[in-house]
């Protein structure tokens, strides 16, 4: 009997889908690939709610024993751990329901709604350099914005076998400096055309090839960040006299109109006295 | 630095400033030094007042508002001090004033901690 290739196909995705037998999960459906492990939608049927399951290669179970240990707004939470009578190990955590950032970049979004989103991604990656863990693969399409704008930085702690040359640091091993460099190239691409200089020599210095010439950290890179978006001058760059006048017009316009005002005053005054 | 010695200073300056145009008027030109004096002194009670409204009040808008009504207050008071039945200088003292006032209050809000964050570091 002659089997058609759509017969073939689905049997052949039904004998990959995990056996969740013996957990809480009730399989739903595929939602991707990344980080060397499957994701899918599933059912935890003790708490009656929705529940990611990603499925790894059994030499990969340390993943989820890495991020487990990180408690941040901005990392998905781990539910439970386990192992599949299949010998594979799994995860489960929250179902995080939105678009990946470079989806969400498509909806063209404000230059400040960015920088909320890459502030969120960095303080995530800052929080698990400072517990020792480096992330290995940030890029966009490990960010989730969720429907009421939370930020996931997700697929901890694997290095990309196939992964997007753009946002992967040119040294081996890596190491926190790759991370930045990453981090750098994200914010690079997260920027619209029509993005500042400073904003795009902060990403430039943190993408730079040699590592040393990076941000040290990433707190140093939100500093810069933090610097930008209060009007200050940022590290990153060396802004020509026309821009640093303009930022100081801009950060002091009202005290610059006061002043204005007065001696504009008092030059009427004069000039009317000696009319 | 506190606000209040924010104000003090910045009171200083722009009272002392605002004291030394009247250089330019012949007939008090010979008093420059008595006027900045008075101006400097008017532009610092002015300022501690701005200053300490600035450590109750962290709002840039009510700083500008408190320090031109504070300014023009004083400077009502010199001028109503000087004026004499043949001349008066109102407009002269009154605007500058109203408007160093303004300078004042701003900044007051810009510089110095407030004390909430004193006693957070505390």
């Amino acid at each position: 009997m002659d089997l058609s290739d759509s017969v073939l196909e689905h049997l052949r995705s039904a004998v990959a889908l995990p056996d969740l037998s013996g957990t809480r999960y009730e399989l739903e459906s595929e939602i991707g690939r990344g980080g060397l492990g499957v994701v899918y939608r599933a059912h935890d049927r003790e708490l009656d709610r929705p529940a990611a399951l990603k499925v790894l290669d059994s030499a990969l179970a340390g993943e989820a024993q890495l991020i487990a240990g990180l408690e941040h707004p901005a990392i998905v939470p781990i539910y439970e751990t386990g192992t599949l009578p299949d010998g594979r190990a799994f995860y489960a955590m929250k179902l995080v329901t939105g678009a990946r950032l470079d989806h969400y970049l498509a909806g063209t979004p404000s230059l400040a709604e960015r920088l909320r989103i890459l502030r969120r991604v960095a303080e995530a990656l800052a929080f698990a350099h400072s517990r020792g863990i480096i992330h290995r693969d940030l890029k966009p399409q490990n960010v989730m914005v969720g429907e009421f704008g939370e930020v996931y930085l997700m697929d901890w702690g694997v290095e990309a076998v196939v992964g997007t040359p753009a946002f992967c640091a040119p040294e081996r091993p890596l190491d926190r400096r790759s991370d930045i460099y990453a981090l750098g190239a994200t914010l690079e691409f997260a920027l619209p055309a029509s993005a500042p200089p400073a904003l795009r020599a902060i990403a430039s210095k943190a993408k730079s090839i040699d590592p040393a010439a990076r941000y040290p950290d990433v707190p140093a890179l939100l500093a810069d960040l933090e610097r930008f978006q209060t009007g200050l001058a940022v590290e990153a760059w060396r802004e020509p006299l026309s821009y640093r006048l303009r930022r100081f017009g801009s950060r002091n316009a009202v005290l610059l109109w006061l002043l204005a005002a007065y001696a504009g005053i008092k030059f009427l005054l004069f000039f009317l006295r000696n009319l | 630095m506190n606000k209040i010695l924010a104000g003090l200073l910045f009171g200083l300056i722009f009272g002392a400033i605002d004291g030394a145009t009247s250089w330019f008027y012949p007939e008090t030109r010979g008093l420059v030094g008595g006027i900045m004096v008075g101006s400097s002194f008017k532009g610092m009670l002015v300022g501690v007042l701005a200053g300490w409204f600035a450590q109750k009040v962290q709002s840039t808008r009510w700083g500008i508002v408190v320090g031109s009504v504070l300014g023009l207050l004083f400077a009502y008071g010199v001028a109503a001090m000087e004026a004499t039945k043949e001349k008066s200088h109102y407009l002269e003292i009154m605007l500058p004033g109203f408007l160093v006032g303004a300078i004042v209050g701003f900044l007051t809000q810009r510089v110095g901690t407030p004390r909430v964050a004193e006693r957070r570091e505390a």
